[in-house]
């Protein structure tokens, strides 16, 4: 079971590399032209793309560039004429710390107020959760960071507006840095968590077995963390590899606000230089991961419930 | 989705008339929400006092007046005028990109629910699809095509088509296995009858709120895509290019920054409110 399911991450996976690779098709073979601008003489032109392998048909490219890919080498970036293994280490430790840093901030805060929301049901705990949340999920990333900004960089002068700075000799500049990203990624992340752990935590609550167990006299802590979570803990781990997979689009917009050395700003900049062997490579990452998640969501799910483990 | 209650009392003995009353408020104030939102996207344009690129003040994010009842803008141009122009471009294109996910999402749906070697073929072509990260794949399409309106509602149709597939096709397997739908096999009706008078009636209430939630994710995307400065190109702004142009006015609290950035909010939160009620608050929310 936990085989098939790596199996078919592995072909999206495959799949995922013909769409990334046919996308980067769209951009065309501009990169030559790009690169040599006003010297873009017909002569120049036709070295350069032998030189990139442009002038070969798509699917021998297509199949240089898995190889390639499988072997570990990215290719060099067309701009910068280093090697994209080069740019992409800096960039993607950048992007885990502020991926891991949310994470870690997120996941159990967010657990936690949707199992209180669930088993507070209809109080007036529950109805304010919820209409938070609601409100969170409903408005772009880009204006809680904005709002942010106003109020603690520009209104309080408390925290700096741009997080560019990679200097962190000290606990306090690494506060500075990562306070404002950090909490505007995990207002995203938590808002959805929250909303998925309470549906999952009231739909255990409602079933009939738990009903039981509160008529023969289960404490209502026991009743929560014994009966009713286990149940729910499949949803729930979905719900986390989900909101985590929003985590992958959202630091997009909060890297080019703050300014944030990421993946995602390499990427952002990639696009705009049309730096193909870059592109298809932040592609893939990012694609990967979400697999990844969903993957690792779908096995922990598995391992949870009997009834599938022993199948 | 409205699910037979289950057996037992609710949990908590208050609870039912809470919601009950509840669900009417958030489902008055959210469809008031949307019908405003709708009324100054038709019929906005048409009475803006300015035309939306006329600079009519000297002054940059100038305050509230009488003579522009919203301030100005970063070039001196009424922002109320702009707003009504935004609004419209927001709406009509979430509307005309949901509506095309939702059609095609669902088409497919339909279909891989009544076929098994469809359906295989189909439900991994969406999985890979739904495995690029919506603002990823927004990026490449329109860095490589160009912002163009139909590219943009192309590309956000892609983006969403996934989830309206899963969703038609999970409810429409649930519902194939029925009873009735057997019987009307069994009178040795054919598929498109089946597919269209038989299974698709039963599923227009949750589709509805699937349309809803849809719309919602599109409107998000679009003005994330739009600050960017990848979504509606200038002379023509959406509320999301309103707040990229107007950033600069932030810091003096300017209405040209705050107004779209509320009218987002208000549209996107309002339509939340409405599925809600609609789908008596147990709906799990997702943001793909």
């Amino acid at each position: 079971m936990i085989a098939k399911r790596v199996g078919g991450a592995l072909l999206t996976l495959f799949l995922l590399s013909l769409v990334v690779f046919a996308m980067s098709l769209l951009m065309g073979g501009d990169a030559a032209e790009a690169m040599l601008g006003q010297n873009a003489t017909p002569e120049a032109l036709a070295g350069l793309r032998a030189a990139m392998h442009l002038d070969q048909p798509s699917w021998q490219r297509y199949l240089g560039w898995l190889g390639g890919l499988l072997r570990g080498d990215l290719g060099v970036s067309l701009i910068t004429k280093l090697p994209v293994s080069t740019l992409l280490a800096p960039r993607l430790l950048a992007s885990l710390q502020l991926a891991g840093l949310t994470a870690a901030v997120s996941v159990p805060l967010a657990l936690f107020l949707g199992i209180l929301a669930a088993v507070r049901r209809g109080s007036l705990l529950d109805r304010v959760i919820s209409m938070a949340t609601i409100g969170v999920v409903s408005v772009p990333e880009f204006v809680i960071a904005t709002l942010m900004v106003l109020i603690f960089a520009v209104r309080l002068h408390w925290l700096p507006a741009l997080s560019s700075s990679r200097d962190f000799s000290s606990l306090h500049d690494v506060v500075r840095v990562f306070t404002m990203p950090v909490i505007c990624l995990a207002c995203v992340v938590m808002a959805q968590m929250i909303r998925m752990t309470r549906a999952a935590v009231c739909d255990a609550l409602d079933s009939s077995y738990v009903e039981a167990a509160r008529l023969k006299g289960v404490p209502p802590r026991r009743l929560v963390l014994g009966h009713a979570l286990p149940n729910a803990i499949g949803p729930i781990v979905n719900a986390v590899a989900l909101s985590l997979s929003v985590l992958l689009g959202g630091v997009i917009v909060i890297e080019v606000i703050f300014n944030y050395p990421g993946v995602a700003r390499l990427m952002v900049d990639a696009v705009s230089t049309r730096d193909l062997p870059l592109i298809q490579t932040v592609a893939m990452i990012f694609s990967a991961a979400y697999l990844m998640l969903v993957t690792s969501a779908d096995i922990v799910a598995i391992l949870c419930n009997p009834r599938l483990r022993h199948r | 989705m409205n699910t037979v209650p289950k057996s037992g009392v609710p949990y908590g003995a208050q609870a039912p008339k809470v919601r009950r009353r509840r669900m009417n408020v958030s489902l008055l104030l959210g469809g008031a929400t949307i019908i405003f939102w709708l009324i100054v996207a038709l019929v906005g344009p048409m009475v803006a006092p300015h035309a939306p690129g006329q600079v009519v003040d000297l002054d940059v994010f100038s305050p509230a007046s009488s003579t522009l009842p919203l301030g100005s803008d970063y070039l001196g141009r009424d922002v109320l005028s702009r707003m009504l122009i935004a609004s419209r471009f927001t709406v009509s294109i979430a509307l005309l990109a949901t509506l095309l996910a939702a059609t095609v999402g669902v088409f497919c749906g339909l279909l891989a629910a009544s076929s098994g070697w469809v359906d295989a073929i189909f439900s991994k072509l969406f999985d890979t699809l739904s495995a690029v990260p919506s603002l990823m794949f927004g990026l490449v399409v329109i860095g490589s095509l160009g912002a163009s309106i139909p590219v943009l509602v192309g590309t956000l149709a892609t983006v969403y088509s996934p989830g309206a597939f899963r969703t038609s096709r999970a409810l429409a397997r649930n519902i194939a296995v029925l009873d009735f739908v057997t019987v009307a096999r069994a009178r040795g009706e054919t598929l498109p009858y089946i597919v269209l008078r038989e299974i698709l009636p039963n599923l227009v209430g949750p589709l509805a709120a699937d349309f809803g939630l849809r719309f919602v994710f599109v409107t998000l995307l679009l003005s994330g895509l739009s600050f960017l400065g990848l979504g509606v190109q200038p002379p023509n702004a959406d509320l999301g290019a309103l707040v990229r142009e107007n950033i600069a006015g932030l810091g003096f609290g300017a209405a040209a920054v705050l107004v779209p950035t509320f009218a987002i909010a208000s549209l996107t939160i309002g339509m939340n409110m409405v599925i809600d009620a609609v789908s008596g608050g147990r709906r799990a929310g997702g943001r793909r």
